[in-house]
């Protein structure tokens, strides 16, 4: 499936209320490069849920995103977040909680990683949400805060957590997800609007 | 399950962001979302209190954890770490839910408070926070925030400020459930 086929421009849309939640998009992958959403510009807040996404290729690769702001070209913004992990084996031989220098940016443009190496195995993948604050600001910086869950190559499960800032007072038109190497061979992602 | 929004408050320049009303038994769950937080000094914490009915003041008991991640813009610091500072141990003073927000143009804070059964007068009043900013010294900074009210009487005020100045901001709360 090309890139971008599950561009979706919300306006128009007819949304799905849950109070005064609404969803707003729902992208089902299949061997897609990417899955890509239009952001809307009617909530504060946007939040994706994240649901066994699943690679095709191996061993490992990162699930990640990127923004594009208005009127810019490319998933390229420039980001500053952190990024830190829990994960335990599933033969109890690691545990731990520890920051991932590798996985954070400082005022970098490449795909912020939202989990470190999802299993490609068929009962794997890894799942989660992606929160946007303010993402229609074109005065303040774009915060964001994600937390994943999922099971690394080395039976392993696997929590990582992700905050900063997407370092630009443009407004945010465009978000893509993807893995670092090959597709999103399956999985669900939607896109919600907070009133 | 249903989120509703119950009110905003968009503050502008002011000392507080105070919920006097609405937090009841209507909700278990009780959810603040905090947006374009901007102190008007630099370097501050944003901070949360509370107020059991039938008493007076932003002054209960907490005991909460505290840790955060951050990571600067020069690539020069990063490190997740817990927080003696930011936590309190019985302390009845605003409990801080930030780091240190810069004032510039272009800095804030986001992030949201979960405030669990505030209406029950059996048990403690458990709350959450996780926030994200960025700090005056142009780094990322995410501090997560855990603890109780002790307290058990019903939470029917939540109070948010800086540590000091004033704030421009945007807080709006849910009830759930």
């Amino acid at each position: 499936m090309p890139l971008g086929t599950h561009k979706a421009t919300l306006f128009g849309v007819a949304g799905v209320s849950t109070g005064d939640v609404v969803l707003l998009s729902t992208a089902v992958a299949s061997s897609d490069a990417s899955i890509e959403f239009t952001l809307p510009t009617a909530y504060e807040q946007v939040k994706f849920g994240l649901y066994n996404l699943h690679p095709s290729a191996a061993p490992g690769p990162d699930f990640q995103f990127q923004v594009n702001a208005d009127s810019q070209t490319g998933y390229n913004e420039t980001i500053t977040s952190t990024n830190f992990r829990t994960y335990h084996a599933e033969d109890d031989s690691g545990s731990g909680v520890a920051y991932r220098t590798g996985d954070d940016q400082a005022q970098g443009t490449s795909y912020q990683t939202l989990f470190y190496e999802v299993d490609d195995e068929d009962d794997n993948g890894c799942c989660g949400e992606l929160i946007l604050y303010s993402p229609t600001s074109t005065t303040y910086v774009k915060h964001y805060v994600s937390r994943t869950v999922g099971m690394q190559p080395n039976a392993t499960t696997k929590s990582d957590f992700s905050g900063g800032y997407i370092n630009t007072t443009t407004n945010l038109s465009e978000i893509a997800f993807k893995f670092s190497s090959g597709n999103v061979d399956s999985g669900t992602i939607k896109m919600w609007g907070v009133k | 399950m249903a989120m509703d929004l119950i009110t905003t408050d968009a503050s502008s320049n002011a000392a507080s962001s105070d919920f006097t009303s609405s937090i009841d038994s209507t909700y278990k769950l009780y959810i603040f979302k905090f947006y374009d937080v901007n102190p008007a000094t630099d370097d501050v914490k944003f901070s949360v209190q509370f107020n059991v009915a039938g008493q007076s003041g932003f002054n209960e008991t907490i005991t909460t954890t505290a840790f955060r991640a951050i990571h600067n813009e020069a690539d020069s610091e990063a490190a997740l770490a817990y927080q003696t500072g930011g936590d309190q141990a019985q302390g009845t003073a605003y409990q801080i839910i930030t780091d240190s927000i810069g004032s510039g143009g272009d800095e804030s804070g986001a992030g949201e408070l979960f405030l669990f059964n505030p209406s029950n007068t059996t048990y403690v009043k458990h709350f959450y926070s996780t926030t994200t900013i960025l700090q005056a010294d142009d780094s990322a900074r995410q501090y997560f925030i855990a603890g109780y009210v002790n307290a058990t009487g019903a939470v029917d005020e939540v109070s948010f400020k800086m540590a000091s100045g004033n704030m421009d901001a945007v807080i709006k709360m849910y009830g759930v459930g």
